[in-house]
């Protein structure tokens, strides 16, 4: 195990502070490929258009592992994920020019549980809406 | 047109195992923008302790899936993927995935809901190793837009 941060280390409230990541049209084509996702509704202005979406959107997959990477950086170790949930509240728009969609990520220790298990509580904006709700991630650190 | 709730409670295991490879995880955290040599780096993996390289915690929910036949795939559940976006996904993991692993997907769409004009689809799966120690589960909720039956 590679854990950075050690079970002792970590307060409720310890914080995990704001990282942006940038989501660009490329982006979510690349992820199409790596996923299988082609639902056209994430790379095509016409599908997004046809179905009634303000644009381009991001796979609700892809903002849910770009909040992943807040959790696996701080902790130094992937593996220490044991479970992970949200809900996508808000589309991420993504247009076709070379700025993308700013992703914003910050989370805070919301509990620590018996077994060195904590709770993070992420908050996930984008143009200043949460694109994501309810999202926690538990981990399982050293 | 709403969906074929006849897919209530149907349960769909995958005929071939999936073949979790080394490439495909390298170019799905490429594809997340996640550098983590344990991703991408063999010798780094197996001094963190793991047999080989080790599978972002989204890659189980979205590229397994996403190379098998799944209920939703269906033509007869009647399910419009450019109507749908996706509402919630969970997921718990024994342990994490690894490059090597053969995993078994088996899945049960739960639920088929009228919420307003939508209509809210949830599936959950279960995801094993061929030798059958059990890895994660996992839950996906889907919404399909507009496609709930009016109201009489």
């Amino acid at each position: 195990m590679t854990a950075t941060i050690a079970y002792d280390d970590v307060e409720v409230g310890t914080e995990l502070p704001e990282r942006l990541f940038p989501l660009r049209r490329s982006d979510l084509v690349r992820y199409a490929g790596a996923s299988g996702d082609f639902n056209p509704i994430h790379w095509s202005d016409r599908a997004a258009a046809e179905s009634g979406l303000p644009g381009v959107i991001a796979h609700g997959m892809l903002t849910m592992a770009t909040a992943a990477r807040l959790v696996t950086d701080w902790a130094g170790d992937p593996g220490a994920i044991v479970e992970f949930g949200v809900k996508f509240s808000s589309p991420v728009v993504v247009p076709d020019d070379d700025e993308g969609a700013l992703v914003s990520v910050r989370g805070v220790v919301e509990k620590k549980l018996d077994g060195n298990h904590v709770v993070v509580n992420l908050t996930t904006r984008c143009r200043g809406e949460k694109v994501l709700m309810a999202s926690r991630a538990t981990l399982r650190l050293p | 047109m709403p969906l074929n709730q006849d897919f209530v409670g149907r349960r769909f295991v995958a005929e071939v195992p999936f073949q979790v490879g080394r490439e495909h995880i390298r170019r799905f955290a490429q594809a997340i923008g996640d550098d983590n040599p344990l991703y991408h780096d063999v010798e780094a993996a197996k001094a963190a302790g793991y047999p080989d390289l080790v599978a972002p915690p989204t890659f189980l929910v979205n590229a397994i899936p996403g190379a098998l036949g799944l209920p939703t795939d269906d033509p007869a559940l009647g399910l419009d993927y450019t109507l749908v976006v996706h509402g919630e996904q969970r997921f718990s993991q024994r342990r994490p995935v690894f490059a090597g692993d053969e995993l078994v997907t088996a899945s049960t769409l739960t639920s088929i809901r009228s919420v307003g004009r939508n209509e809210v689809l949830v599936t959950t799966y279960q995801y094993e190793t061929t030798a059958g120690e059990q890895v994660a589960t996992g839950t996906c909720t889907l919404v399909s837009r507009g496609t709930a039956a009016p109201r009489e």
